[in-house]
């Protein structure tokens, strides 16, 4: 069908200017981007690449500048355009979903047919979700997919839609190793059909494996250009100006134990979970890998008490919590951070100071905003967020707000539960975002957070448990793992040399 | 900043135009003078002191079901069944005052007991619908309209039933009440300055209680986004339930003052669609509450000024329903298109 079509779309930015406020988000940004090529976009935090590739795909409009699409200019209005145009976008957050089935999502914004011939959609649509061995079901319902689905969803329907340019922002954070390379396999035909492929993202090596050029965006400003082979370390200069080294990550671990689990066994909709004994010690980080639904959202779930067990019993500092609700764990000191920045996280229409007054302690009936707003001021400077108390949630670039989700969890807690805490983060932001973590372990919490980046994963946990399809792996010392093991793990294989549930502490 | 204040301003002022011009229209189609018709209105509503009392008695009501719609609006919430909380609200209160008018208590004391016992009808009403909802999943506007239903068979069953008039039943209501039992009237007006006094409170108590107060910044949050105010750690079932019952004592008010007020009896349709007119001006003030009062004193002075159309010009007095129902529809029809250009420019999505 139209994935054989060989039809090549050079893109070409002249100029763009775009600000808000007295901010210049995009500034004389001029970019040319030829045909069937895989263009990677890196930047830190804040630096304007979703505000350029908002742009290009219609979501905003330019101050200054134009878009020349095969040396024909355009004026893109709105996504609907810019896909008549042949470009297609997925965007950093997956959000605004409705409820529906996955195959609905899939027909809408199909132009054309009052009916759709449904079968054939169907077909189409598993069709093309093989080719990715994507484990989407058609009848499933939006709003129960991870984040990691709903992209891939949102990457099928716009290959469906006949995309000749594909815009991913920050793709690679929601889905699984195995996954991602399957993704990279597919953008790398994609592109050899000569399909343009522009590329977001803060993952280095990502981007290297994947893109054929780069471009670096600061401030707003385009500050360099690179071709196939890269050089990461002059990269990394002109993300950020200096040079960054990860460092050894040290363990907090001490013998108290601050967390139980008690031949557990969870049950959701997809997915069974049996017999875990757990036991994790105050200051210990936990680190939960494996494919995106293979059963760590109904665990951390569990652990927060949004999901009751079918079985076994859950102890939060020696205190049975079986069966309470969330509200409870909060107030035992279990704090959760979901995936889903503004659909779960935070309530885009309020500002930075309004969320961390409804996330704190109230006094008195009367909000003393000064105060709050100072406190917020703090909490920006602590957590280095770009945006000031009086901004709404939902202008902060998707790495501010995942500072600002990471500064709303209250202090002290006993056990923190993060899912993807390091998501579109940049490299110098991840390294600073696990200092502050670890400042709690140092305090006495326990952490179990989930990761799709393998080497996150070894670096800053103590122990680790691998989830696949239901199975728990027995806790695995992040010392003793390599990625090569962990990958196979989370696919599925070797497991016949490890055991399976039974918490051993370390 | 500010300059985005006045954009909003110029496409509320612009959908007031639309919407003048649209009534016009309809005028013109019923080949009817619309200078005359405005005219009209204006002048009965204003041109004496009469009528301008007349305005703020419709006013009161309007003023008190607003504010309270604001409330269960901030939290997310289609309070469709405040119809039924106002009407719930007089009954209480008339079911107090039959109780009580023999009694020895000070007339002052019944009256303040009526009203209190009204606001409580209201909100128990309005937390059936709450509770309908966040407990039974109904949508609170399936179960509003539901509860409206009943409220009103209620009152027909109550007036025809156990409360009829000595002999027989009537569409005229219950026996009216002595005027001891009457909230003090200013003499020879039909308005209350008690009544007034209420209502200009409860406004002011409810813009300081959505703009300066924790409870306020909780509803809100509730309603732009309730999974995220709850992992947040904001009791959300809680706050639904609140705000149905402090939306429901409002409009528990209405009713009671309508009773002690207006009819000083219980009539069949004591609610006189005040609580879907109330749900007009919670849409165009747009959670802003410092419109609430001016709006409701337009929309009041729409209702009484056409009340003499039918006389001087043949004309329905549904008039001012239409141009009521019609500026509403514009408001939100600019308010979208407001959204569509600063999403554009702003980027906000
Ligand atoms: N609608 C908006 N209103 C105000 N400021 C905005 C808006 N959208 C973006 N900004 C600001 O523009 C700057 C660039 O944002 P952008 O989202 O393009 O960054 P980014 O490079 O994608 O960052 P990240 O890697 O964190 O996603 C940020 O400082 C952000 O706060
Ligand atoms: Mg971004």
């Amino acid at each position: 069908m139209h994935l054989l079509f060989i039809k090549q779309m050079n893109i070409n930015l002249n100029q763009i200017c775009k600000h808000f406020g007295k901010l210049q988000a995009n500034d004389h940004i001029s970019l040319l981007i030829p045909g069937g090529t895989i263009q990677g976009i890196l930047g830190e935090n804040g630096a304007g690449k979703s505000t350029l590739m908002k742009i290009l795909s219609g979501f905003i409009q330019a101050d200054e500048g134009e878009v020349i699409l095969d040396g024909v200019q355009v004026r893109i209005h709105s996504p609907a355009d810019a896909i008549q145009h042949g470009v297609g976008m997925l965007h950093q957050d997956p959000l605004d979903f409705p409820p529906m089935r996955v195959i609905d999502n899939f027909v809408l914004g199909q132009s054309g047919g009052l009916f759709p011939d449904w079968k054939s959609v169907v077909d189409e649509f598993k069709q093309l979700s093989e080719q990715f061995d994507f484990k989407l079901r058609h009848d499933a319902y939006v709003d129960m997919l991870t984040v990691g689905e709903r992209q891939q969803l949102e990457i099928l329907r716009l290959l469906w839609l006949g995309a000749q340019v594909i815009i991913l922002d920050e793709p690679t954070t929601g889905i699984s190793a195995l996954q991602k390379q399957k993704l990279f396999e597919t953008l790398k035909i994609l592109a050899g059909r000569g399909k343009t492929v522009i590329f977001v993202s803060h993952k280095l090596e990502d981007v290297e494996n994947l893109c054929d050029r780069v471009v670096v965006l600061r401030q707003g400003k385009l500050v360099g250009e690179q071709l196939k082979p890269f050089n990461t370390k002059n990269l990394v200069n002109m993300m950020f100006g200096k040079s960054i080294a990860l460092e050894e990550s040290k363990s907090h671990s001490t013998d108290r134990i601050a967390f139980e689990l008690r031949d557990l066994s969870l049950e959701e909709e997809r997915i069974q979970i049996q017999n875990i004994d757990l036991k994790i010690q105050a200051g210990e980080v936990i680190g939960l890998a494996g494919m995106e639904g293979s059963g760590q959202r109904p665990f951390m779930q569990a652990c927060a008490g949004f999901l009751r067990p079918v079985h076994g019993r859950i102890l939060v500092n020696g205190r049975d919590m079986t069966g309470m609700n969330y509200p409870a764990f909060k107030r035992q000191g279990v704090g959760y951070m979901p995936a889903s920045r503004l659909e779960e996280g935070m309530i885009p229409g309020l500002t930075l100071s309004e969320h961390f007054i409804l996330a704190g302690q109230q006094e008195g009936l009367f909000i003393d905003h000064d105060q709050w707003q100072e406190v917020t001021r703090e909490k920006i400077r602590d957590y280095n967020i770009r945006g000031k108390p009086e901004s709404p949630v939902e202008s902060l670039s998707g790495g501010n707000q995942q500072r600002a989700l990471l500064a709303l969890l209250q202090q002290p807690l006993k056990l923190v539960l993060l899912e993807h805490p390091t998501r579109g983060l940049d490299i110098e932001s991840v390294i600073y975002t696990w200092g502050k973590l670890k400042e709690r372990c140092c305090d006495g919490a326990a952490i179990i957070y989930t990761s799709s980046d393998l080497e996150e994963i070894l670096l800053y946990s103590d122990r680790i448990l691998v989830f696949f399809s239901g199975k728990v792996s027995a806790p695995l010392s992040a010392r003793g793992t390599s990625v090569a093991q962990l990958g196979n793990l989370i696919g599925g294989k070797d497991w016949a040399r490890i055991k399976t549930g039974v918490g051993v502490t370390a | 900043m500010m300059k985005k204040r006045w954009l909003n301003l110029g496409f509320q002022l612009s959908a007031l135009v639309l919407a003048l011009g649209f009534t016009t229209l309809i005028l013109l189609a019923t080949k009817t003078d619309p200078w005359q018709a405005y005219k009209y209105i204006i002048i009965g509503s204003i041109s004496s002191l009469r009528k301008f009392t007349d305005v703020l008695v419709s006013f009161v009501p309007l003023l008190l079901v607003s504010s309270g719609l604001l409330v269960t609006f901030s939290a997310g919430l289609w309070n469709i069944g405040v119809e039924g909380q106002i009407t719930l609200g007089a009954i209480a209160t008339t079911w107090v005052l039959r109780l009580l008018q023999d009694s020895s208590l000070a007339p002052g004391l019944i009256i303040a007991l009526a009203m209190l016992a009204g606001m409580l009808g209201g909100a128990l009403w309005a937390s059936l619908a709450g509770a309908l909802k966040t407990y039974g999943g109904v949508n609170e506007i399936f179960g509003g309209l539901g509860l409206n239903f009943v409220a009103t068979a209620l009152t027909l069953w109550l007036i025809f039933g156990p409360w009829k008039r000595p002999g027989i039943g009537s569409m005229s209501g219950t026996e009216p009440f002595p005027n001891t039992l009457w909230l003090p009237m200013i003499s020879g007006f039909r308005l209350s300055l008690w009544g007034l006094g209420l209502g200009v409170f409860f406004i002011i108590l409810i813009y300081f209680l959505m703009k300066g107060t924790y409870f306020g910044l909780r509803i809100k949050a509730v309603g732009k986004n309730l999974k995220a105010a709850y992992l947040l750690g904001v009791p959300t079932t809680r706050y639904l339930m609140l705000a149905f019952i402090l939306g429901g004592a409002l409009a528990g008010l209405t009713g009671a003052i309508q009773v002690t007020a207006v009819y000083h009896r219980l009539i069949p349709s004591i609610s006189s669609g005040y609580g879907f007119l109330g749900l007009l001006v919670a849409m165009l003030v747009n959670f802003q509450a410092i419109w609430v009062a001016p709006i409701a004193l337009f929309f009041a002075a729409l209702n009484i000024g056409s009340i003499q159309l039918p006389i001087v010009l043949k004309l329905d007095s549904t008039l001012s329903g239409v141009l009521q129902g019609v500026l509403v529809l514009f408001v939100l029809l600019m308010d979208g298109v407001r959204q569509m250009i600063t999403r554009r420019s702003g980027g906000a999505s």
